[in-house]
């Protein structure tokens, strides 16, 4: 899917492991009746609060953690802050520095990842749940006392300009930076998180000490855990590893952004495919009518292989291999986004198509029968996508967390979702696609026949 | 539908997975005693696999079928994958969609995909389901009504999927000219998704009869995983799937091979999208099942000693110690019917150029083949091997595919029980061996990926 995010994937730096679901994108679904699924809320002696999920059948344990703040808190002039920090937690932490750590971490069998996004910087690790006692240390060390030595901080900033400099003629990759530009103006959300050669420059290791103080908190942390450990026993490990970070964080306030509608870019480059992206107003996750939201663009572009838009533009038309859509909810901003690619001479109707389907769901909405399937769907698909391993188990408590959406969440879910009503749908339909989206095209020159 | 290309792209900056299970091994470790996995066959051939998983009321049901590309007919290039496609649409049963609608009603999940070797279809659904998928997918393996209505929309599809991951990427496009060169013989030689030229011609009589010759229970793997016992997958599979009358009988997947190489190859693309070189470098080598006894396992731990990750040589000489390459590493695919690839990989950064780096990584091969790797360094890279299978089975579609993957090439559940022990007796003096024979520098195929104007240093 050419989402606005999917095309802002960076390029990672040292052998940093993925581990956390991209925390900005709230997947318009949520949880199933049958899973079993028990959820324990673990808080230590000092105040650390952590949901658990006890598992003994593979021996392993898994924790992820988000600290709120995230590429946002770069300073002015040192964007790219953030995501240098999260290339240099294993390269050297207390008295261990960079090769001395990282030859510990493999002999404890144990990975560990950290990532950023706009709004928090995550990390977590997967362990033999017969070593973790040399693992939570390192853990403990990475995300309290991270050195951030000279020698690594050099090597990893020209890993990531090489990148930079990597993508500089990459039509997609500029796109994507223009395009930011255009939908967020001045926000924070419109600045590269990986930053720039310039900017990256300018970043040392005071500024990285000093971004790891304001933002590795007790107060900003959401952490869950799951495999084959206790509520006794993480009680000390979440001392261990978190309990020595500062009691407050220190965050600068961000303001809310709408994306700018109601514009088209042109990225003109000879290629054989042209990628479009259409951004309309999303709702918040918080809204009363998010549930409804969520519905009525499962309906319209979230299905595997069935949607209006998959069945109009690839299953009739074979214009495109891929058309989809999503709701995104970052924490300071909303949308809903459309995404293809399509053979660049037929890019124009490719357009069209996509604007009819637009027209016909926000003047008529959704069928009663479509909204029903739609239900059944999302019932049904959220243990299947967010419980099927322990490291997805442990994101999506993490996510819960960060949604402030309860402990008991994966049961009212059901309750909430059967009281959508199809005029609910059908407002949030109307109410979401009746306005003029802002419009990308990246490929040859085209002419539009006519707006929908 | 995903197209699943073996080889990874190796003049990309490393794609990072989570966790670091596929860095190397396609095997799992020797299940303990409180976690077994069941194999039968079925009357008709079908073969049957169920791996328990009872933490999550969720079963992945994947139907393995054993052809891919490179079991194509010349001047057919992308019919195994374009078939992929039209498993979609309707049987004399059911009418196209009716399959989605009955998963997107259970919250379900479905995909396939395509490689050289085999073509698989897979969902996630809750167990109660399992009957209707298996129902379904029974079905599909025969009745499947193959018209021109369907085929024509379709073929553009699958075209826009080839401008989408080859034409649209400059390096895509290099690594398949690079396979091209490197394969001579073997249709590993030709691009999984096909040549564009070639796609254009498919139709209804290719497609027609490429189902006729091997979609059938005998020529197909079940694999069942998840929150399930094996009688039930067992009772299940016979009323569905023990239905299917068996196909015609395949004769053995003897395909053309490699002649000795004697020569160094190299292919440059020059692209304007192209900012900063790179290169790969790669050699046939045995699989899992053409290699000498040992040879296999011995390949793998090499790959991931010489350029598995942040700790192998490549990475801490190249990029930490000398500081001259942004990324460089090594990996090998060794779960393939034949003889298969081993690729080095490479960019440079700073003041370094591409020349510099592939000479580096010249050198540090040279240093494997003449001095060997230390027993420190071995033991290593097999304790993260062993451990990579406890993590795999947290997931139970990681250990679908991986006995799906295995048996699919030929190899047995046997092959995969004991992976672990074999992985652990492999000896310095093997890894040497395997890099002295197959890893010549002299008689290897490079690919440059260049920036179009002359900004190499």
């Amino acid at each position: 899917m050419t989402t606005l995010m999917a095309m802002r994937l960076k390029v990672l730096v040292s052998a940093a492991t993925l581990m956390l679901a991209l925390v900005f994108l709230v997947l318009p679904a949520v949880v199933a009746a049958r899973a079993e699924v028990r959820i324990q809320e673990v808080k230590s002696d000092k105040g650390i609060t952590a949901w658990l999920v006890e598992d003994y059948s593979v021996p392993i344990i898994a924790i992820k953690f988000l600290f709120d703040g995230g590429s946002t808190q770069d300073p002015v002039g040192k964007e790219g802050l953030a995501n240098l920090m999260t290339g240099l937690f294993d390269e050297g932490a207390g008295d261990l520095d960079s090769d001395a750590f990282q030859i510990k971490l493999d002999e404890a069998g144990a990975e560990m990842g950290f990532n950023e996004g706009n709004d928090a910087v995550g990390g977590g690790m997967r362990m033999l749940a017969e070593r973790q006692d040399d693992a939570f240390e390192l853990l403990k060390l990475a995300v309290e006392k991270p050195r951030f030595d000279q020698a690594p901080i050099d090597r990893i900033r020209s890993q990531i300009v090489n990148g930079i400099v990597a993508n500089a003629r990459d039509p997609e990759t500029q796109a994507a930076r223009k395009w930011a530009e255009a939908i967020y103006s001045t926000h924070p959300y419109a600045r590269p998180d990986m930053g720039t050669e310039k900017s990256l420059a300018t970043i040392t290791a005071d500024d990285l000490r000093a971004f790891h103080k304001a933002n590795f908190t007790r107060e900003n942390i959401h952490v869950a855990v799951v495999g084959a450990i206790d509520a006794e026993a993480l009680k000390k490990r979440l001392d261990q590893v978190f309990g020595a970070l500062p009691e407050k964080a220190e965050l600068r306030p961000v303001e809310r952004v709408e994306p700018r509608l109601g514009q088209t870019m042109h990225i003109e480059y000879p290629l054989p495919q042209t990628s479009l992206q259409l951004v309309y107003p999303g709702v918040p996750r918080e809204a009363p009518d998010f549930l409804a939201a969520a519905l009525m663009e499962h309906i319209l572009g979230g299905g595997t292989f069935s949607s209006r838009l998959f069945d109009e533009v690839r299953e009739k038309r074979g214009l495109a291999y891929s058309v989809s859509s999503a709701l995104i909810n970052q924490e300071h901003s909303s949308s809903l986004i459309i995404g293809t690619a399509s053979r660049s001479d037929r890019a124009a109707e490719t357009l069209g198509v996509i604007r009819e389907v637009i027209r016909k769901m926000a003047e008529e909405g959704p069928t009663e029968a479509e909204l029903d399937a739609a239900k059944k769907y999302m019932l049904g698909a959220y243990a299947i996508n967010n419980l099927d391993s322990s490291g997805a188990i442990a994101g999506t408590l993490v996510d819960l967390q960060t949604d402030k959406l309860g402990i008991d969440y994966m049961q009212r879910r059901i309750d909430l979702i059967n009281a959508v009503k199809l005029d609910d749908v059908k407002a949030a339909a109307r109410k979401l696609l009746s306005v003029e989206p802002a419009i990308m095209i990246l490929g040859p020159k085209f002419v539009e026949a006519s707006k929908g | 539908m995903i197209l699943k290309f073996l080889r990874a792209k190796a003049s990309l900056p490393t794609v990072f997975a989570l966790g670091l299970a596929w860095t190397a091994p396609v095997l799992a470790e020797a299940p303990r005693s409180d976690w077994k996995v069941t194999s039968f066959t079925l009357d008709n051939g079908m073969q049957v696999v169920v791996i328990p998983d009872h933490r999550a009321p969720i079963a992945t049901h994947m139907v393995w079928y054993k052809v891919g590309s490179a079991d194509e007919m010349p001047g057919k290039s992308g019919i195994a994958h374009f078939f992929e496609h039209l498993m979609f649409k309707g049987t004399a049963n059911h009418k196209a969609g009716e399959f989605g609608q009955k998963i997107a009603e259970i919250g379900g999940s479905e995909n396939a995909f395509t490689t050289y070797d085999y073509t698989a279809y897979h969902q996630t659904v809750t167990p109660g389901a399992l009957e209707t998928m298996m129902s379904f997918e029974a079905d599909r393996m025969r009745n499947l009504v193959l018209t021109d209505a369907v085929i024509g929309p379709e073929r553009d599809v699958i075209l826009e999927e080839r401008r989408s991951r080859v034409e649209n990427n400059p390096g895509a496009l290099l690594n398949e000219e690079v396979d091209a060169t490197l394969y001579q013989n073997q249709p590993y030689r030709i691009p999984v998704i096909g040549w564009m030229h070639e796609i254009e011609k498919l139709n209804r009589v290719d497609a027609t009869a490429f189902y006729g010759q091997y979609y059938a229970p005998n020529n197909a793997i079940l694999i069942v995983a998840g929150d399930v016992e094996p009688e039930t997958v067992k009772a299940l599979a016979e009323k569905t799937y023990g239905k299917v009358a068996r196909g015609p009988e395949l004769p053995p997947r003897i395909r053309p091979t490699e002649p000795e190489q004697n020569t160094k190859r190299t292919v440059e693309l020059t692209d304007e999208r192209v900012s900063v070189p790179s290169f790969s470098k790669a050699w046939v080598v045995p699989s899992y099942q053409t290699a000498e006894p040992g040879e296999a396992e011995a390949l793998d731990l090499l790959s991931e000693i010489l350029g598995g990750g942040s700790r192998s040589r490549l990475y801490q000489g190249l990029v930490v110690k000398d500081g001259i390459a942004s990324s460089a590493g090594a990996f090998f695919q060794g779960t393939m019917v034949d003889d298969t690839s081993f690729t080095v990989y490479g960019a440079p950064r700073g003041e370094a150029g591409l020349q510099q780096v592939e000479a580096a990584v010249d050198v540090e091969i040279r240093r494997i083949i003449k001095d060997g790797v230390t027993s420190d360094e071995l033991e290593k890279a097999k304790d993260r091997f062993v451990r990579s299978m406890i993590f795999a089975r947290d997931n139970q579609a990681s250990m679908a595919n991986i006995y799906g993957a295995t048996l699919a090439t030929g190899g047995t559940v046997a092959d995969i029980e004991q992976w672990p022990d074999r992985i652990r007796a492999v000896t310095t003096d093997q890894i040497k061996a395997v890099a002295a024979k197959y890893l010549n520098p002299d008689h290897s195929v490079a690919g440059y990926l260049l920036p179009a104007k002359s900004v190499e240093k």
